[in-house]
């Protein structure tokens, strides 16, 4: 069988079996070594930030810097419903907090040049922290959050379960009307709205559905944290994240920001406690070289080298082949 | 029947009228050449009418019915469709993509997955560029992306198309071509305002012609009295004698 | 009448300070304006020009006299960014709408660039780099020299670009190249070049800025982050393109801060900015001054 010819027929049943192994090991990792669960969250956590960013950034050409104003906001939810609800209700209302934060701010802003709304979904970032920052020293006299601890194991089957259900309501958007028009107003919005689409609605409505997936993540992630603040939870290093993990990853395709989120997670985990500063150095030589020179990013490798590796296999099997000729 | 009628259209820039106290109507049925020199307001007009930019003052009626105000998408869908002089296809998409996303959303009621796609592979066809279809739009040449913008165009069924310079830079074949394109189209049934500077395509297939001038309508007739309009030649042959005015 | 005598000496203090945040802005401003790029690292080079002036104070060198170095070096910088990282971003983004975005990503590249070189080079400790901190009395309060001096230099380089940019052939190459690229290229006007001056001069402004915060308060490498971010709200407070406009936006943006901090509650800074930003966007979406 030539490998070439398996990849490209069944490429979608291989995608479905590697997915299936991917999950079946996550389902029983804790078997193998439950100190390392944290890492797994980190990577489902980046993975789902990630995606849901490159869903309406990658797609619309609207740069958002507002990941970490949603994403804390889930944390902020649990942290405050904690003793009220249970975590399943808690992870939709941060989801759909986020959401209604998502329409005000997308009605506010996505009505300006690009330039604007990125500026805008920034301050959200440093507003929001601040702003809670100050109620909570005037109003509830609370300083910093304690959560009541949940087992990781739970939290990590949680978040694995947001993860799937972020990638199968990103994929059923990116083949829908929704997505199409969100694809047009990538590629030029003046023509967009000129064949009929209301790129306003497209682009708030898009804009907020991302925010859910993000906000949800936030509010799953809290129980593992025991402790946070506003400072911690709305870091604009969950704005910049999503950002490098799906540029790295390319964040024109579905898979990229999921391979990007995965392995920055990873590797943040694993290398950046006793390599912090060189990491991030690497990782901002890294985007800028991926800007450059791969604007499909990593995922995009794979059919470069997939072309590559197929020609050397055809070209080797023809030699085998010349070869047998010869002998008989 | 007038199908769109506009009455004291004025459009400033600053202190500029691009636009200034134009009225004019459009029969159905009928190509109505708008032509005029470089600046003269053509193109802006057709941003006013498909609502890119508001107008300053005056107002406009689509079948009887006010279009002043409402958004682009909705001039769209009430069967208003347009190309643009600098050609605005979508980049990131094939070709067949790009009109696909006209039949999708052009028109004010819902359409199946299926239905979009046939009438986009239609208008493809129509346009005569059935063989690019899965070509990236970026891979086509100027002339054959606005050709793709007229296919996208046909595909949100309009009864009002506009064209703006369908046929600049293109060979004498071509702009035969073009003239044979836009004479179908107008065949289907659905009215067309064109502007061009190539005078044999306008006097060629025009029903009537209307001129604009520093933004005012100065002549408006069949081509046999635009070419033997005094005041249009002037401008047309003796632009800098003129420019005082 | 202590009251007010307080609150007049925070004004003041406010204007002061907001020339410097005025001085930031225009060079941030030229860097949308002109060459379309989003730069989130301008805040880093602020940093640079405050470490560098620090640096280069421990070796004798008076920090008034630093700009004459580190502005040429970040010039220089800025200028080889643009000439070669955001011109190699335009050369390739498959449509001209996604240069912006594309750009703000490679930006986002360099800011993390910069801010960990420089980790590794400077630490992240505070660099005691205060200079002219002499009390000059005031209605009741101590102005310190630095601020006057601070605010002296930011407006007259200011002033400075604007007449740059008015009045010199290079500035007017620049204004064509603002509003129209192509139309300049034909005439004559080689706009990689003048892309690649405005960057290095949005560099050259905020290392100068870098300085004059430096002589009021410690730097470290952590502090870009925060320009940047006020740098951000300043330049749309005045409208993209306006050197006027940036310097009133970045005084008014002083007053307020001071104000807030001195009335209120400094967590409350930048909620307030970001409030007045949001209502100034809904009622005039191009700033107080801008144009386009
Ligand atoms: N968006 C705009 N902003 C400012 N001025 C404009 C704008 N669009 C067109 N103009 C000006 O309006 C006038 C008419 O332009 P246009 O309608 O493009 O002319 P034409 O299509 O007839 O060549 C020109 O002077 C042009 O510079
Ligand atoms: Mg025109």
């Amino acid at each position: 069988m030539n490998i070439t010819r398996l990849f490209t027929t069944h490429r979608k049943l291989l995608l479905m079996g590697f997915l299936i192994l991917l999950i079946a090991f996550v389902l029983t990792f804790p078997l193998y070594g439950g100190a390392r669960t944290r890492v797994l969250i980190t990577m489902l956590v980046y993975a789902i930030l990630a995606m849901s960013w490159a869903m309406f950034s990658g797609t619309t050409g609207y740069m958002s810097l507002a990941p970490a104003a949603f994403f804390g906001t889930g944390i902020y939810t649990t942290y405050l419903l904690q003793n009220h609800l249970p975590l399943p209700i808690i992870i939709v209302a941060a989801g759909l907090i986020s959401f209604v934060l998502a329409v005000l701010l997308g009605l506010v802003t996505l009505r300006l040049k690009g330039i604007y709304f990125t500026i805008f979904t920034f301050g959200l970032v440093v507003f929001i922290p601040n702003v809670v920052t100050y109620v909570e020293g005037e109003v509830t006299q609370h300083h910093g959050w304690y959560f009541n601890v949940l087992d990781r194991t739970i939290i990590l089957y949680t978040m694995l379960g947001l993860a799937v259900v972020t990638v199968l309501a990103i994929y059923l958007i990116r083949r829908s009307r929704l997505g199409l028009a969100m694809q047009s107003i990538g590629g030029n919005e003046e023509a967009a709205e000129h064949m009929g689409i209301d790129t306003t609605r497209t682009k708030v409505l898009t804009f907020a559905i991302s925010a859910i997936f993000m906000g949800a993540a936030g509010a799953v992630l809290a129980p593992s944290l025991s402790y946070s603040n506003p400072t911690i939870a709305y870091s604009a290093f969950y704005s910049f994240v999503p950002i490098v993990a799906a540029v790295f990853g390319g964040m024109g395709s579905l898979q990229g920001p999921i391979v990007g989120g995965l392995l920055f997670g990873f590797l943040e985990k694993t290398l950046k406690v006793e390599w912090n500063t060189y990491f991030m150095l690497g990782f901002g030589i890294i985007i800028v070289l991926v800007i450059l020179f791969l604007p499909t990013g990593m995922v995009g490798l794979v059919p470069i080298l997939r072309d590559k590796l197929g020609g050397a296999i055809s070209k080797w099997r023809k030699g085998r082949e010349g070869e047998q000729h010869a002998n008989t | 029947m007038r199908i769109l009628e506009g009455q004291g259209v004025t459009k400033y820039f600053g202190g500029l009228a691009a636009i200034s106290n134009v009225d004019f109507h459009v029969d159905q049925g009928e190509i109505l050449g708008l032509i005029g020199p470089n600046g003269a307001g053509k193109t802006t007009l057709f941003n006013l009418i498909s609502a890119a930019l508001p107008a300053s003052s005056g107002g406009m009626r689509f079948k009887g019915q006010k279009i002043s105000g409402l958004k682009p998408h909705r001039i769209c869908q009430m069967g208003i469709a347009r190309t643009f002089q600098e050609t605005k296809v979508f980049g990131n998409m094939p070709v067949i993509q790009n009109v696909l996303v006209g039949a999708f959303f052009g028109k004010p009621t819902h359409i199946s997955g299926a239905a979009a796609a046939n009438e986009a592979t239609q208008a493809l066809e129509f346009v005569g560029l059935s063989a690019t279809s899965a070509a990236p739009i970026k891979d086509l040449t100027l002339a054959q992306q606005k050709r793709v913008e007229v296919a996208r165009a046909l595909a949100t069924k309009p009864e009002l198309l506009l064209l703006d310079e369908l046929m600049a830079g293109l060979t004498p074949t071509e702009v035969g071509e073009a003239m044979e394109l836009v004479t179908r189209i107008r065949d289907k049934g659905i009215t067309i305002i064109m502007v061009e500077h190539v005078m044999k395509a306008i006097m060629g297939i025009s029903t009537r012609v209307m001129v604009l001038h520093h933004g005012e309508k100065i002549a408006e007739g069949t081509c046999n009295e635009i070419s033997c309009n005094k005041t249009v030649i002037d401008i047309y042959l003796g632009e800098e004698t003129h420019a005082a005015s | 009448m202590a009251e007010a005598e307080r609150l007049l000496g925070l004004i003041t203090i406010g204007i002061l300070a907001g020339g410097v945040y005025g001085l930031l802005a225009v060079g941030l401003s030229l860097q949308i304006g002109v060459c379309r790029v989003l730069n989130i690292t301008h805040g880093e080079f602020l940093m640079l020009g405050g470490i560098l002036t620090f640096t280069f104070s421990q070796l004798g060198i008076n920090p008034l006299l630093a700009p004459v170095i580190v502005g040429p070096i970040l010039f220089g910088l800025g200028f080889l960014l643009q000439a070669t990282l955001f011109r190699g971003v335009k050369a390739r983004v498959p449509s001209p709408s996604a240069f912006e975005g594309n750009a703000l990503l490679a930006a986002f590249g360099v800011m993390y660039v910069i801010q960990y070189l420089a980790r590794i080079r400077f630490g992240t400790q505070s660099l005691p780099s205060q200079y002219l901190t002499q009390p000059v009395p005031y209605v009741g309060i101590n102005l310190a020299v630095n601020l006057i001096v601070g605010f002296a230099i930011a407006a007259a380089l200011g002033i400075a670009v604007y007449l740059f940019l008015t009045r010199s052939r290079v500035g007017k190459a620049i204004r064509a190249t603002a509003e129209d690229p192509p139309t300049a290229e034909l005439m004559g006007v080689n706009t990689n070049t003048i892309l690649a001056v405005c960057f290095g001069l949005g560099g050259l402004l905020a290392a100068v800025a870098g300085t004059l915060v430096s002589m009021r308060t410690p730097v470290s490498t952590a502090m870009g982050f925060n320009n940047t971010v006020i740098a951000l709200i300043v330049v749309t407070l005045g409208g993209l393109g306006s050197v006027p406009g940036s310097f009133i936006a970045g005084i008014i943006i002083g007053i307020v801060s001071m104000l807030v901090a001195g009335l209120w509650e400094s967590v409350l800074i930048v909620p307030v900015y970001y409030a007045m930003l949001m209502v100034l966007l809904l009622v005039r979406p191009t700033g107080i001054l801008g144009k386009k």
